[in-house]
């Protein structure tokens, strides 16, 4: 063996290539992210906005959009400024987050967690969105929130209901405003109790996945404590459109309440069958047969038509709120009066929550001083608020759920137009609906740490 | 026994959508040799005739009712139809009511022209082409009516419901001596069972009685040689692929109230559909209708929670299992023919 070659000149060329591809990384990492994902360069900030635009909930994604967009007209101080007025926090001023204009990207997320989560990839690496919202599934959401912890994004939830999203599969990048299937059981059943006696036996339909697992076991856990007995839960495929063959045998089993844990398009179809049977002009152990459905939009009240009446739901959010129980709801009505005068309609509950999270993060950036989603991370955790429409809110720092009260509607007799579907029956006081972080319905999951990319 | 009752009741309407379905679709196979995978998109389009048929005699002018406030405060906007003026209130609550039934008369001359311009606007251009070429073109196509209903209709479902007379389930139970409400079924489920069978009867009756349908019986059998007697086969045959379009349409204005229609319906129905086909036959009328109906009883007994207890999951294959034991012990399905999709 001969070294023969290695001459000084060599040794120095060598040695100043090396160096430098050892040290290109960091000079990379640190000139297009300034220690975190997407750090806003210039004189505008890019926010990506995940709904579905296509596929079985594209009607909510479109409200969900709508949402977004009035949103960023605000927060660029365009418009009548809507829950900005309300708000108690009072960092924003207008003038787009920490002084850079809003602009946003969109992503269908198709309802497919596949495809959520190829959108939100490339609005994080294509577009340079520094936070991800939407949504319209627990699936979906569940997805693209550990994307968004991988990628070291902030992820405020839009509609996602199932217990898991902030129970088994939190993560620290990720916030949820909308409530959760055990707020619907806990916020429901005393009302079922009250409006139907403690001494029924229900029967349960759920949707073949994650969601309504977990909206089951919340209603069953709720309405059992109070004396209702479970005679059977069947599970239905998430594809089936003709639920007859399910609903049929119901009378057979003795039941006397058909509790339907469907949403979306599964919903109207299992509603409409099982109003079609009759089951509502049954008598059935000497008592007048009910059907309930645990999760509410006015989309599906929609979708269903007459069927819906006097059907008792749970929901996050009503535009009813503030004219039907006062100020402690303030913000709803500044969010309706921008979001009708614009779009002609009242705004859906998916918009509602769409649209607040907005707000939060760029309150939480600017109260942070920062768009490190650690800083805003800390900024939310913890945080409590009023003046968007659902009362005093926590966002609690244990899981980043939001605890605030939940609304129990039922479908109205005598609407007055197609947006008058649903009247609200009871609010349910954010304590009675609060967990501990490790109740048995949301074991299994940690935060972990937040994380900023880069 | 009620359960078993109860299910065999259920199975039928759904056997019914099925077996006019596929009437539809082998009546295209059988005449024209073309896999008409958008006949599905033909039936949700047929449901959305009973939507667009509502729509129209809700049309109504608007008025102002100062009396009353919108969501904005402003004066309430109040829609009335002009149907309430036209026959008065009474009256034209009556037709509105009765939109879904009266929305055949409007379904029928749609289909058929829907029918009539896919078959000479693009179907046949592929009638030399491979079945794999027909079945993409024709499943895009059912991609692009999916996509434009949405794009005019919405992606929720559109309530869509029966008339008010046929509200509510009939007794079963009692009427045989069982306990009441044991085993009920749905007034317009009975309705739509009865028209199923009156349509299937109507196709069989027009293909068996009638020169035009012994003429087509003959093209099917042998093409060629019909042509060479001078008769136009073709013309018929587009006739025919009108007729089938015509019956996966009025199945679907008759299944709305059912099922709130939405535009994917038809995919929901066009697999299945196919697979009942292949059961039944291909090409063989009669072996659609037998297997529309049987797989749509197996599926309503798979459905049953004592089932689903002692084979979880089986509600979700048991037609495709059905089809892979019929394809497996009797190629040719149930009721097919020698010849028909064989080398």
């Amino acid at each position: 063996m001969s070294f023969s070659n290695l001459t000084r000149r060599g040794l120095i060329k060598t040695g100043a290539v090396a160096g430098a591809g050892l040290a290109l990384p960091t000079y990379l990492s640190a000139a297009a992210h300034s220690g975190f994902t997407n750090a806003p360069q210039g004189d505008t900030v890019t926010l990506g906005f995940n709904v579905p635009q296509s596929g079985p909930y594209a009607d909510e994604g479109a409200d969900e959009l709508r949402a977004f967009e009035l949103a960023v007209e605000h927060l660029n101080g365009m418009g009548d400024g809507g829950m900005l007025q309300t708000f108690s926090s009072k960092a924003l001023d207008g003038t787009g987050i920490m002084g850079k204009k809003v602009q946003f990207v969109t992503g269908d997320t198709q309802t497919k967690s596949d495809a959520a989560r190829a959108s939100a990839k490339s609005m994080i690496e294509k577009d340079g969105a520094v936070m991800i919202s939407g949504g319209s599934s627990s699936g979906v959401a569940v997805a693209v929130q550990a994307l968004c912890q991988e990628a070291g994004v902030i992820f405020m939830a839009g509609l996602t209901h199932s217990n898991d999203t902030t129970g088994k599969d939190k993560r620290a990048n990720g916030f949820r405003h909308f409530f959760n299937s055990y707020m619907s059981g806990a916020a429901l059943a005393p009302v079922l109790a009250k409006a139907y006696g403690a001494d029924r036996k229900a029967y349960h339909l759920t949707a073949d996945y994650n969601w309504g697992y977990t909206t089951e076991e919340a209603v069953r856990s709720s309405t059992e404590a109070l004396g209702w007995e479970t005679v059977n839960a069947v599970k239905t495929p998430l594809t089936q459109t003709d639920f007859s063959a399910y609903i049929a045998p119901v009378l057979q089993s003795g039941a006397d309440v058909l509790v339907l844990n469907h949403y979306g398009g599964n919903m109207v179809n299992s509603l409409t069958n099982a109003v079609q049977f009759g089951l509502r002009d049954k008598m059935v152990n000497g008592k007048q047969f009910e059907i309930v459905v645990p999760l509410y939009s006015e989309l599906m009240a929609r979708g269903a038509g007459a069927n819906i009446k006097g059907i008792l739901g749970s929901q996050n959010w009503d535009w009813k709120l503030e004219d039907q129980l006062g100020a402690r709801y303030s913000g709803t009505n500044a969010f309706v009066q921008s979001f009708g005068t614009k779009y002609g309609f009242p705004p859906s509950q998916a918009a509602h929550t769409c649209y607040v999270q907005t707000l939060l993060y760029a309150d939480a950036v600017t109260r942070a001083g920062s768009f490190n989603p650690c800083a805003v991370v800390e900024a939310l955790q913890g945080f409590e608020f009023d003046g968007m429409g659902n009362g005093p809110t926590l966002y609690r720092a244990d899981d980043h759920q939001c605890f605030k009260d939940v609304v129990v509607v039922k479908g109205k007799e005598n609407p007055e137009n197609e947006f008058d579907l649903v009247e609200i029956v009871e609010v349910t006081p954010a304590d009675q609906v609060t967990y501990a972080p490790d109740h048995q319905q949301f074991a299994g999951g940690s935060l972990g740490t937040c994380n900023p990319g880069a | 026994m009620d359960a078993i009752l109860l299910q065999i009741l259920n199975g039928l309407d759904k056997g019914s959508a099925y077996a006019l379905i596929a009437l539809g679709l082998t009546l295209i196979f059988g005449t024209l040799g073309v896999v008409n995978f958008a006949h599905g998109a033909l039936f949700m389009i047929g449901a959305f005739c009973a939507v667009t048929f509502s729509k129209l005699l809700n049309l109504s002018h608007t008025i102002v009712d100062d009396s009353r406030k919108d969501f904005l405060g402003n004066p309430m906007k109040i829609d009335v139809p002009y149907l309430h003026e036209f026959f008065g209130q009474a009256a034209g609550d009556v037709i509105i009511d009765w939109a879904v039934p009266l929305s055949i008369l409007f379904a029928i001359p749609v289909m058929i022209g829907i029918g009539f311009a896919m078959e000479r606007g693009l179907i046949k251009h592929f009638y030399k082409r491979p079945h794999a070429d027909q079945i993409l073109v024709t499943f895009g196509l059912a991609i692009v009516m999916a996509e434009l209903i949405k794009y005019f209709y919405g992606a929720n479902p559109i309530p869509t419901p029966a008339p008010a007379a046929f509200a509510g389930s009939f007794d079963f139970g009692a009427l045989i001596g069982a306990d009441p409400n044991t085993i009920i079924y749905p007034y317009w489920r009975l309705v739509y069972f009865c028209f199923a069978a009156v349509i299937i009867g109507a196709v069989f009756a027009f293909l068996q009685f009638t020169t035009f349908g012994m003429v087509v019986r003959a093209g099917m059998a042998d093409r060629e040689t019909v042509g060479l007697l001078g008769i136009n086969i073709d013309k018929r045959f587009t006739v025919m692929f009108g007729i089938a379009a015509a019956v996966a349409g009025v199945a679907g204005v008759m299944y709305a109230p059912i099922n709130s229609p939405n535009y994917n319906m038809g995919m929901d129905f066009l697999v299945l559909s196919f697979v009942v086909v292949v059961v039944g036959g291909m090409g063989s009328l009669p072996g659609a209708v037998l297997a529309g109906f049987l797989l749509g009883i197996l599926e309503s007994f798979a459905s049953m929670a004592v089932v689903l207890e002692f084979i979880p999951g089986i509600n979700q294959i048991i037609i495709y299992l059905v089809a892979i034991i019929i394809l497996l012990t009797r190629p040719r399905g149930l009721m097919g023919r020698k010849g028909v999709m064989e080398e």
